[in-house]
């Protein structure tokens, strides 16, 4: 967890589980964690990525004051990321307070560069995250452990609120919120949910999954959003479209027609790959467990990998709670990364280090409960 | 240097060359103010900058605010200013009804400063706190059955059913229609 009062690089916050690897809430059996995500433009400034140096200054100074001495100040925690350490921003992102193209500093399009103003304000609790000059002015996002889409939209629209007594946004009565993209247009809401669908995967039906939420507008894409790879059998469903609909209608369609039908589906490859296919199911979890207890060197990519067929085998009992549990999983899914892995070893490490320091950091940790 | 028609410091220095005979004339900065061809050529040479600025805003398509053309915005996807929403309205219009599925207008939240719609302000947070309700009892309802208390979780699945909702606990059969159209 963030403490306000410590410096955002001091080891110890960033080796608490983060709220999208909370494990609570409802469905968190295949729900990783629901999100919400508003863009917001300062009125009368240029979007960010057409802004020079000193629009960017600007409309980062007006969101830092509106934050940091209004309503929300308490609860938040400020960081400039165009002086931040790139491994405090990769921690940022592999906790999902800030997206990469924010660490980055392209403010959309591939425009813009890592010294360019920006910054976030973080929650102590890592619930609500405010980016600035992303490729909007404002993204507030908050991110809720379980499935729990109301919940996460009431902190975003609530920090709106706080944010719009100092700042004016930009507003058309026929558009509504103006946005840099014309997809984000209108209510600004993203709503998103993190699913961890293996069993989907095993049995194959994932693609009918996709399919099927694609004909009901619904973007479906891998661990970091756009344009990125399913890791580790996690997937990210949100809403397409943003005008035309209220946010309620869009929390509601997400929440009671695709999702609920998504989970019992997931649900429904469990119990057949644990009744029928029983023995295929144990030879993958074991050959997971094999290669996560044993391997000497491990990409990101396939410790994700193994880790999810892992926490797959311990929610179906094939690996029972003596040798592993969910949290342990969780924790695990998150130091297997590269900025958290060497963080938590305290040294800094090029990719074929991280390799081996992986498998190390792994093997102790499912060694150490045997 | 003297001034060429006073004994001030001369401050304004002009070069000019006309038909290929070079002239030069120093001035201070009362006699230049009072001499008016020597700021002229600085005077055109803002007023040329200021028009080819104002002309490559004033493109046919451009934002008056920006600068921003619709044939860029069509290049890189992203619009320059909130002003371009109203200078491009009668492009972007069909583009969004395409990429909103339909989505012509805004309906939803809107900012103080917009001033509210008549009637209800925030007609939306009923429909919130009704999924925020259903969610707990979901949630309730599926810790009940994990800790195998039936009895709480038969009453869960009634108060949902008031809702009009089917349970889909983890023994439901995948059905999940029904829900109460609002």
């Amino acid at each position: 967890m963030l403490d306000p009062n410590q410096t955002p690089d001091a080891n110890d916050s960033w080796n608490s589980p983060t709220e999208w690897l909370r494990g609570e809430g409802e469905a968190n059996d295949v729900v990783l964690s629901s999100r919400a995500r508003l863009a917001r433009n300062i009125a009368g400034c240029p979007f960010v990525p057409r802004a020079s140096r000193v629009d960017r200054v600007r409309s980062l100074d007006a969101a830092r004051a509106a934050i940091m001495a209004g309503p929300l100040a308490p609860q938040m925690l400020w960081l400039n990321l165009h002086e931040a350490k790139i491994l405090d921003r990769q921690i940022l992102v592999e906790r999902h307070l800030i997206s990469k193209q924010l660490s980055k500093g392209r403010a959309g399009q591939g425009t813009g560069a890592t010294e360019d103003p920006r910054g976030v304000a973080v929650s102590a609790d890592e619930r609500l995250s405010i980016m600035v000059n992303e490729e909007d002015h404002l993204r507030i996002q908050s991110i809720r452990s379980g499935l729990a889409l109301a919940a996460a939209y009431r902190e975003v629209d609530e920090a709106d609120d706080a944010m719009e007594r100092s700042l004016r946004l930009a507003f058309s009565p026929r558009f509504g919120y103006l946005t840099a993209c014309p997809t984000n247009v209108g209510t600004g809401l993203r709503m998103s949910v993190m699913l961890h669908l293996p069993g989907l995967r095993l049995t194959g039906d994932i693609e009918r999954v996709k399919r099927a939420a694609a004909d009901m507008n619904l973007a479906v894409r891998g661990f970091y959003g756009e344009g990125s790879e399913a890791v580790g059998d996690l997937y990210q469903i949100s809403n397409q479209t943003t005008l035309g609909r209220t946010e309620a209608a869009i929390i509601a369609s997400l929440e009671t027609e695709i999702l609920p039908r998504v989970i019992e589906y997931e649900r429904l490859s469990r119990r057949e790959l644990t009744s029928r296919r029983r023995l295929g199911l144990e030879d993958q979890v074991w050959r997971a467990f094999g290669v996560l207890s044993s391997a000497r060197l491990l990409t990101t990519e396939e410790a994700m990998q193994c880790l999810s067929l892992l926490r797959l085998g311990v929610l179906t009992g094939v690996i029972g709670p003596e040798l592993c549990d969910v949290s342990r999983v969780h924790q695990m899914m998150l130091l297997v990364h590269p900025a958290h892995l060497q963080r938590a070893l305290g040294v800094s490490l090029d990719q074929e280090q991280r390799r081996a320091a992986r498998a190390g950091l792994v093997r102790g940790r499912l060694a150490s409960r045997t | 240097m003297k001034c060429d028609q006073c004994d001030n410091e001369a401050t304004v220095h002009e070069v000019t060359i006309t038909n290929g005979i070079k002239g030069e004339r120093h001035l201070c900065e009362r006699c230049a103010t009072a001499v008016q061809p020597v700021s002229l050529p600085i005077a055109q040479a803002l007023k040329q900058v200021v028009e080819t600025h104002a002309r490559a805003a004033m493109k046919p398509g451009a934002c008056p605010a920006c600068g921003l053309t619709f044939a860029e915005f069509k290049q890189h996807g992203l619009l320059g200013c909130p002003d371009c929403y109203a200078a491009f309205e009668s492009s972007l219009a069909p583009l969004l009804e395409r990429a909103h599925e339909g989505g012509v207008a805004h309906t939803g939240k809107r900012p103080q400063h917009a001033g509210e719609v008549p009637n209800d302000p925030k007609p939306e947070s009923a429909v919130l706190e009704r999924l925020e309700r259903l969610q707990r009892i979901r949630r309730e309802l599926e810790l009940a059955i994990k800790a195998e208390q039936y009895e709480r979780a038969a009453k869960l699945r009634d108060e949902l059913r008031t809702f009009g909702v089917e349970s889909g606990g983890s023994d439901a059969g995948g059905q999940r229609q029904g829900h109460a159209n609002e």
